[in-house]
C-alpha cells in the first residue's frame, strides 16, 4: 500500500473565533511563547527571522519591549502579506495582519466593509474590554462618527492653529530653558511629557498645575493589565471612573454657559451632536483625545532625539540647514509609528489580497510596517530628514478616522525643534531607551540624555 | 497637457503645465506649487490637496465618488465647489482650468 499523505489531525483555524463562541475569562489564559534560553533582542530577533510564520504572535508585549518587530514584518511584506494568526487565539480570538502600504491603504479607506464599531471589538488588536465599553468617535462608524469627529475639530483647524503657535512657542522656550546642563537627565520626562501635558491641559482647559493627571490617565487607558507593574482591570476601570468624575465637574461648569467656549469639553457641552452623549461616552471620546494628544506626539518627540543620534549625518545635515525642520517632523512621524497599528472588524465576507476573511473577522492594519514597506517607500528603513514626499507616511491612518489632530502635533514638533536648534548644538542619548511593552503604542518610558555644559 | 491655474488662499497665482492624465495634486506636487500637501499619495483618503472649482469647471469633471465625499464632508471649509485634487486629472477638457486653495490643508 501507497504511503498516505500524512494528515494534520488539527484543521488549519484562518478565522477569528466568533464573539458569541469566545468565552471571555479574565485573567486571560496563560500565552505561548517560544521556547527560547532568554528573550533578549538578541535571541527575540534571530527567533523572528527564522521560525515558521505561524509560530508567532507578533501581539506579544515582548516583541515591542525589545523592539524587534521590525525583523518579523519585512518577512510578512514578502511572503504573506495578508496573514492569519491563530497562535494565542484563546487569548485574541485570532487575527489577520495586514502589512503592505497598498492593502493598508485598501483596509483603510473601505468604511462598508472593515468596521471600527467598539461594539464589535473596536480598534485595537485586543477587544475593547466586554464589561467596560467605551464609545469613542474612532470606535464608531458613518453617521455617528462624522457628527461626533465634527464637533471636535474645529478646535485643531488650521485656522485655530494659527492662535495657539505663540503659546506654544513660548512653553517650549521655558520647558528648554530649564533644562539642567552637563547632567544626564530623562527626556521623556522633562521635556517629552512636560511639552504634551500642558498642551493637552490647554485644549481641554484643564487645571495646569494637574496637568500630569492626563497623562496619568493616558498611559492608564493604553496600559496592558497583564503586564507586570501595570494596574489591574478593575483598578483601571477604577482610576477611569475617577477621571469621568473630575471631567464631569468641568463639564458642570461650562455646559450652562451662554456660548461654548473654545476648549475641548465646552465644544462637547454644546454640540448637539455629543451634550447628551451618556457617561461612558463622554468618557470614551475623553480617552481618544487626552490617548491621542498625549502618547503619540510624546512618543515622536522622543523618538525624533534618538533617530538623530542614531544618524549623526542627518543631525549634522539639520545643524547645517534649520530648514529642514518640516520635513524633518514627517520623518520622524513616519520613523516613529506612534500608534503601530489599528484595528478593523469584517462586516460582509470579503477578498483581500488573495485571502478570504469572513464577516466577524478582526483585521489588524499595521502601520508600522506600511511605513516600511518598500513597495511604496525607498530606502524605507533608512532616517533621512530631506525625504522627498516625506509627508507621504501612513501614521496619521488613512479615511474618515484619519488622525484629527495631525496639524497640530506637526505644529508642536515643528516649534521644538526650531527652538532646540536656536539653544543646543548638541544633545547626546546616552543610554539606550526603555521602551512601552505595548503593539498599540510604540513608545518610550525613558530616554536619557545630556546636554554639554 | 493642460494649463492649471493654481490660486492660493492670499491671491497668488501659479500657472503650471500638467501632462495628461496627470492629477492635479501631483501636478502641484510635481510643479513645487505651495498650498497641495497630497498626504495619501492620491487615494482619496486625508483631504489635503482640497481645492475650490468654479461652478463652470465643474461640470467637465468626474463626478464625486463616495470616498472623495466623506473626505471632504470632514475637510475645513467645505463648499459647494469643494473637490479633491488628486481626484481631477488634466487633459483638454479642463485646459485653462483655475483652482483655488483654502487657508490650509487638513
Amino acid at each position: 500500500m501507497a504511503t498516505q499523505p500524512s494528515i494534520s489531525t488539527e484543521m488549519t483555524v484562518t478565522n477569528t473565533i466568533p464573539r458569541e463562541d469566545y468565552h471571555y475569562v479574565w485573567p486571560l489564559p496563560p500565552r505561548i511563547r517560544p521556547p527560547l534560553r532568554d528573550f533578549s533582542a538578541a535571541s527575540l530577533s534571530a527567533h523572528l527571522a527564522t521560525a515558521p510564520i505561524d509560530s508567532i504572535d507578533i501581539a506579544d508585549p515582548m516583541y515591542w519591549e525589545t523592539d524587534t518587530n521590525g525583523v518579523f514584518f519585512k518577512r510578512l511584506r514578502d511572503e504573506a502579506p495578508i496573514h492569519f494568526t491563530s497562535l494565542n487565539n484563546s487569548r485574541h480570538r485570532g487575527y489577520w495582519s495586514v502589512t503592505r502600504w497598498a492593502d493598508i491603504m485598501a483596509v483603510d479607506t473601505n468604511h462598508a466593509v472593515f468596521s471600527s464599531d467598539a461594539h464589535l471589538g473596536g480598534i485595537t488588536l485586543f477587544d475593547m474590554d466586554q464589561d467596560f465599553i467605551m464609545p469613542m468617535f474612532i470606535a464608531m462608524d458613518q453617521p455617528k462618527h462624522d457628527v461626533q469627529r465634527k464637533a471636535v475639530n474645529p478646535i485643531v483647524s488650521g485656522s485655530n492653529l494659527a492662535a495657539f503657535e505663540s503659546l506654544i512657542r513660548e512653553r517650549t522656550q521655558e520647558v528648554l530653558d530649564g533644562l539642567p546642563r552637563g547632567e544626564v537627565f530623562d527626556w521623556v520626562d522633562k521635556v517629552s511629557i512636560e511639552l504634551t501635558s500642558r498642551m493637552l491641559a490647554t485644549l481641554f482647559d484643564f487645571p495646569q498645575e494637574h496637568r500630569r493627571k492626563l497623562t496619568y490617565w493616558s498611559d492608564i487607558a493604553t496600559a496592558d493589565p497583564e503586564v507586570p507593574g501595570n494596574l489591574q482591570k478593575e483598578e483601571r476601570q477604577g482610576v477611569l471612573m475617577g477621571m469621568l468624575q473630575e471631567f464631569m465637574g468641568l463639564w458642570n461648569d461650562r455646559v450652562n454657559d451662554p456660548a461654548p467656549k473654545g476648549d475641548l469639553i465646552s465644544m462637547l457641552a454644546h454640540n448637539p451632536a455629543t451634550r447628551d452623549m451618556p457617561p461612558m461616552e463622554f468618557m470614551g471620546n475623553l480617552v481618544l483625545l487626552i490617548v491621542g494628544g498625549n502618547d503619540t506626539t510624546r512618543n515622536s518627540i522622543t523618538g525624533g532625539l534618538k533617530f538623530l543620534n542614531d544618524n549623526p549625518a542627518e543631525y549634522a545635515k539639520l545643524r547645517a540647514n534649520p530648514a529642514l525642520v518640516e520635513s524633518m517632523v514627517s520623518e520622524i512621524v513616519r520613523y516613529q509609528t506612534p500608534l503601530a497599528h489599528m484595528r478593523r472588524t469584517v462586516l460582509e465576507d470579503t477578498i483581500l489580497g488573495g485571502q478570504h476573511l469572513r464577516k466577524g473577522d478582526k483585521v489588524v492594519m499595521w502601520y508600522v510596517s506600511g511605513n516600511r514597506d518598500e513597495r511604496a517607500i525607498d530606502n524605507p528603513d533608512a532616517f533621512i530628514i530631506d525625504r522627498p514626499r516625506a509627508r507621504q507616511h501612513m501614521s496619521f491612518g488613512f479615511g474618515i478616522h484619519r488622525c484629527v489632530g495631525n496639524r497640530l502635533a506637526e505644529l508642536q514638533l515643528k516649534i521644538l525643534w526650531e527652538e532646540i536648534l536656536l539653544r543646543f548644538d548638541n544633545i547626546e542619548v546616552v543610554a539606550e531607551p526603555e521602551r512601552v511593552p505595548s503593539a498599540f503604542v510604540r513608545g518610550y518610558k525613558s530616554l536619557m540624555v545630556r546636554i554639554p555644559a | 497637457m493642460a494649463s492649471i491655474t493654481y490660486v492660493e488662499h492670499d491671491g497668488t497665482a501659479h500657472s503650471v503645465e500638467v501632462a495628461d492624465g496627470v492629477s492635479l495634486m501631483e501636478g502641484a506636487l510635481g510643479n513645487g506649487v505651495p498650498g497641495i500637501d497630497g498626504d495619501c499619495g492620491g487615494n482619496a483618503a486625508c483631504a489635503t490637496c482640497h481645492v475650490y472649482v468654479d461652478a463652470a469647471w465643474a461640470t467637465h469633471l468626474a463626478p464625486i465618488s463616495d470616498m472623495e465625499e466623506a473626505m471632504l464632508d470632514l475637510a475645513d471649509g467645505r463648499r459647494e465647489s469643494s473637490r479633491l485634487a488628486c481626484q481631477i486629472f488634466a487633459g483638454a477638457a479642463i485646459d485653462g482650468i483655475t483652482v483655488e486653495m483654502p487657508e490650509t490643508q487638513h
